[in-house]
């Protein structure tokens, strides 16, 4: 390093940066912006033909008409109440039965191979079978979407119990707290990140098959209104269904954000 | 209350860890375990408190604990383990909740412990929002609201800075001397031992023996930083611990 005398000094080159999301939301929000503009473009301009896509004005217009007309809510409160409650019941089980599996040997080496087995089964290709045994009405409906939920909830759940840091159990027992304490006030929040996140993915599943519980017997619902517009070739109601889903999507996942930064405010 | 190992020996699958352990706590007073890692100094800490048991000997109290005392066998651990998504307040109550201590005595017992670790402005505290030294006076607290009969140490300064170990382990003299408590202090810092120890036992590598037994006879309260002839206790220390370091770590580490 002695000849650096007289040589121009050059700037150490950055190159740290990056592989640190931060919260910019109004880039998604842009990005949807340009493709319904794109797409309105397209179909006014007439390189895209309406029989490829509806044009997004006339889909809001559709929208709007819905919505003056009462029926919007006709389908909605159904479908949310199937899914609410199908939801719920499919969450709590998994989240019960995955914590079940997490603390007890047994449990797992019985229950997981089963979990193995029905997870990859298309829940939707069992409807028949809910229908014979939960009846044609709504029934049926709830057990597709409690079944389809509990299976991954179920997954997340056991993994995350599993890394639930042993130390702080170690911690629990050294001071003497009972079994059902060290269950509830370290395993469970310990667990929590890992069941939220899971949720997530539960969550959207149910979305997706509550569309499917309501293509059989549903005289309402989002899942009922897409399917008569599909087989109309109605494109505009289509996409109003498809956009309520996707709406439904987004808020959910907020609501799962918010719930994590309510619950998992102590994480770094 | 008294602590007397006896006879404690252990081996995990074909490792023997410990060999024919047997020591006296006497209460009141503070004994240092030094060794090299890995002699299965940790390992008999476990056995001390009842959270594994050994493959042979025993683990006994001598006498009763003291009245209103909720748990007598108490850890300070190395890594705090604090639960990280309660307060510094709620990490304290979480070991008396248990006890059916709540509302008026419990706040009385935590904020006494809080005075005490010098915490009282934190109890709103995240453990995240806390330095390390922090973080360990708040498990001290905790370890402290439970009034144990026996403080289980297992190298509770070893994660935290040079600096802020000498002021924890000020604090620690401090504690004591106000009300002495019974410890088994692991660490493998001697410098530690000998300001801390009334006793230290120094273990062989594994499989962890009993080596030596050095009594240091001067009073917690006037052990200071640099200290002659703790110098001198150190230095024999080190010297019966140089060649065991060195064959420790040379050797292959099976896990
Ligand atoms: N649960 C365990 N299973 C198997 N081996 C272990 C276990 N705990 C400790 N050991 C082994 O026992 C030896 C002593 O460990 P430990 O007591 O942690 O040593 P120290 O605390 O003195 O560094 C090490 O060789 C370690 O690998
Ligand atoms: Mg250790």
């Amino acid at each position: 390093m002695s000849e650096t005398a007289g040589r121009e000094p050059i700037e150490v080159r950055f190159r740290g940066g990056g592989f640190a999301p931060n919260s910019r939301r109004w880039v998604g929000f842009a990005v949807f912006v340009a493709l319904i503009a794109f797409v309105e473009w397209g179909t006014r301009a007439g390189w895209i033909t309406s029989l490829t896509l509806p044009r997004p004005s006339d889909v809001l217009a559709t929208f709007v008409g819905l919505w003056e007309s009462g029926l919007l809510f006709k389908h909605l409160v159904p479908s949310l109440t199937r899914l609410v409650i199908g939801a719920v019941i499919g969450a709590t089980a998994g989240i019960a039965v995955g914590i079940l599996i997490g603390l007890f040997s047994y449990m797992r080496a019985g229950v997981v191979p089963v979990v193995a087995a029905i997870f990859p089964i298309p829940k939707i290709a069992l409807l028949p079978l809910f229908v014979i045994w939960f009846g044609i009405d709504e029934g049926s409906k709830y057990a597709l979407i409690a079944f389809g939920t509990f299976t991954p909830t179920v997954v997340a759940t056991y993994g995350a119990v599993d890394n639930v840091d042993r130390s702080l159990i170690r911690m629990g027992q050294s001071f003497g707290l009972t079994w059902w304490s060290i269950v509830r006030k370290i395993v469970l929040p310990g667990a929590m990140p890992g069941i939220l996140s899971g949720l997530r993915i539960s969550l959207a599943i149910a979305i997706i098959l509550l569309v499917a519980a309501e293509m059989l017997g549903a005289e309402y619902g989002i899942g009922a209104y897409i399917l008569e517009a599909g087989s109309l070739y109605d494109l505009e109601r289509l996409f109003v269904g498809v956009v309520i889903l996707s709406l439904l999507g987004i808020i959910v996942s907020a609501a799962i954000a918010a719930v994590e930064r309510r619950l998992l405010a102590w994480r770094t | 209350m008294d602590i007397r190992l006896d006879q404690i020996s252990h081996a995990y699958g074909d490792t023997q860890v410990l060999r024919d352990i047997s020591l006296d706590i006497p209460a009141g007073k503070i004994v240092c375990l030094v060794g090299p890692s890995g002699c299965g100094k940790s390992t008999l800490l476990r056995f001390a408190g009842g959270l594994e048991r050994p493959a042979s000997g025993r683990v006994l109290q001598l006498g009763t604990p003291p009245e209103g005392c909720l748990n007598p066998l108490t850890y300070i651990f190395q890594d705090f383990a604090l639960l990280p998504w309660r307060s510094v307040r709620g990490n304290v109550s979480l070991v008396l909740e248990d006890h059916g201590i709540r509302g008026k005595r419990a706040e009385a017992i935590i904020e006494d412990v809080l005075i005490r670790t010098k915490l009282s402005d934190f109890a709103r505290a995240l453990p995240k929002q806390l330095s390390g030294g922090m973080k360990q006076r708040v498990a001290i607290a905790r370890a402290l609201a439970v009034k144990p009969a026996v403080m289980l140490m297992d190298e509770p300064l070893s994660a935290l800075d040079a600096q802020t170990r000498e002021l924890l382990m000020d604090d620690l003299i401090g504690l004591w001397t106000r009300q002495p408590f019974t410890s088994i202090y692991v660490t493998h810092n001697l410098a530690e031992a000998v300001r801390l120890g009334h006793r230290i036992v120094v273990l062989s590598r594994r499989p962890g023996q009993v080596r030596e037994v050095v009594e240091i006879a001067k009073p917690l309260a006037e052990r200071t930083y640099g200290d002659a002839d703790l110098d001198k206790v150190q230095r024999h220390l080190w010297g019966l611990m140089r060649d065991e370091a060195r064959a420790a770590d040379e050797e292959l580490i099976d896990v």
